[in-house]
């Protein structure tokens, strides 16, 4: 499994890479794998707002529907359009394909979250 | 519980495939490096080999057994011949089925019903509570394992390794000695996919051999497909699961499915009900629709109309082939003409979808074989 160091995860499987107040915000390989072939992406709506691991987007894949979450709060600035003629580049490359831009309300929420060797740690116990 | 596993078990980890709990059973829904796309293309363009050994599989024999069979299923048995194969629902007296099955004709004494895994105890409960003096009903599932090789190259592939000319298979007929890899097998030129292609019956211990024997075969033109590939083939092709598009409490009627109902047959469990509701006439009805809006339906997906809801998706999948979201839905019979716009609930949102017509995969199965 292929989990990119300069980022920090959830334990529901989305990455985010802080730059600043704003945040990059997409799914891991660990997400895109289990999930199987992905077929449809409900994205985020733009200048909406969601609380640190509220649902914001819809990721399906022809068997399976899941949420994603917010890694942290804030408000959706950006989205990836791509994503909507093309989803299954979240599984060509889950890491270079981003699901959204987010402005983070609360800066200390990103120290909840999980650097590259803790999510790997935790993937390692699961399934 | 423990979970079963078929005596494939071994070679899906072999293969690496992602193993899932299918109603009890340890079986795959892809394999990896695959994918459900991969394998449902696969299928439709070369060859796709699957274990469906979790498969029921029951011998009706006896004095009795051509009238006992024919009051069970809702299809003409009485006007099957020997090595044909059949399809039916068979009902309760409500009109709700029990489950769906093929019916192998050996001779008149003696047929091979083939079950759904999941109804297996179901179903056997079923034929033994309407056994009749003169038949013997014994459920045989543990007996036979089975695999089934669908696409335009399985006939080309499986020839490669049976000792009888596989042409002489029609659609829907069997031949119960084929060896294939040296192994006895009963074949039929049956499926779930909307392909050409064979459905291969034989003893579990020697499913290994024959598996591998077919892959090799096959070469580059086949490969292992799971359960999840095997679920949007079939619905591609409009091919009804159970629990889905029929149910104890759907009629084969309402599924769309009248033409394996012979309700001219003298009698069978669930005919004065079809009769009944033919002649009141259907209140719902299956219908094809494909998405105007954005959002993939699932099955239970609510269905509404001016906000009304009147019925729910029985599957909706992103089809492969079409690369685009369709799906069935049983729903009040006054909406259910072509063109007909209704609404999805997915997530509380309403998105517009239309009822269609012939939307469907058009089935590549050879029915003309003379």
């Amino acid at each position: 499994m292929n989990i990119n160091e300069n980022l920090l995860y959830t334990v529901e499987h989305e990455w985010i890479s802080v730059e600043g107040n704003k945040g990059r915000i997409g799914i891991s390989d660990y997400a895109q794998h289990h999930l199987g072939d992905i077929v449809y992406v409900e994205l985020p709506e733009i200048e909406g707002s969601a609380a640190m691991g509220e649902s914001i987007g819809v990721i399906e894949s022809v068997k399976a529907v899941a949420s994603m979450y917010s890694p942290v709060g804030g408000t959706v600035l950006e989205v990836n359009e791509e994503l909507e003629s093309a989803p299954e580049l979240l599984n060509e490359d889950c890491y270079e394909n981003w699901v959204a831009v987010i402005e983070i309300s609360d800066p200390s929420e990103v120290d909840m979250l999980l650097d590259a060797k803790a999510y790997a740690a935790f993937c390692a116990t699961l399934d | 519980m423990t979970l079963k596993q078929t005596p494939l078990y071994q070679m899906h980890l072999k293969y690496n495939g992602k193993i899932i709990d299918f109603g009890g059973w340890e079986l795959p829904v892809q394999y990896e490096g695959m994918g459900i796309i991969k394998e449902h293309n696969m299928v439709r363009e070369q060859a796709g080999l699957f274990d469906v050994s979790h498969m029921g599989e029951v011998f009706i024999t006896g004095e009795k057994a051509e009238e006992y069979v024919q009051n069970l299923v809702c299809n003409d048995v009485k006007s099957m011949h020997d090595f044909q194969v059949m399809y039916s629902p068979m009902l309760y007296p409500s009109g709700g089925v029990v489950d769906d099955l093929l019916v192998y004709r050996y001779n008149q004494q003696k047929y091979l019903l083939v079950i759904n895994a999941a109804n297996v105890e179901k179903d056997f409960a079923w034929m033994q509570e309407n056994l009749m003096a003169g038949v013997t009903a014994e459920n045989v599932s543990g007996d036979y394992a089975q695999l089934a090789l669908q696409g335009p190259k399985a006939q080309e592939i499986l020839q490669k390794i049976s000792d009888t000319d596989l042409e002489s298979i029609k659609f829907f007929w069997f031949n119960p000695k084929v060896k294939i890899a040296g192994v006895e097998c009963i074949v039929s030129r049956t499926g779930y996919t909307g392909e050409d292609g064979f459905e291969v019956y034989m003893k579990p211990a020697e499913a290994p051999l024959v598996w591998e024997a077919i892959l090799e075969a096959g070469g580059e033109q086949v490969s292992p497909v799971g359960l999840g590939a095997r679920d949007s083939l079939r619905f591609e092709a409009k091919l009804p699961l159970y629990g889905q598009e029929i149910d104890q409490d759907i009629t084969p009627l309402e599924a769309g499915l009248g033409f394996f109902v012979k309700l001219d047959n003298d009698d069978f469990i669930g005919r004065a009900a079809l009769l009944k509701q033919k002649e009141v006439g259907l209140k719902r009805k299956q219908v094809e629709f494909s998405m105007l809006g954005k959002g993939i339906p699932r099955v239970h997906y609510d269905v509404y109309k001016d906000g009304v809801c009147i019925g729910q998706v029985t599957t909706g999948l992103h089809a492969p082939t079409f690369k685009k979201p369709i799906g069935l839905a049983l729903i009040d019979v006054k909406h259910s003409a072509p063109g007909t716009e209704i609404d999805i609930i997915i997530r509380d949102n309403a998105i517009k979808a239309v009822v269609g017509q012939g939307i469907f995969y058009k089935k590549k199965t050879r029915t003309n074989i003379k």
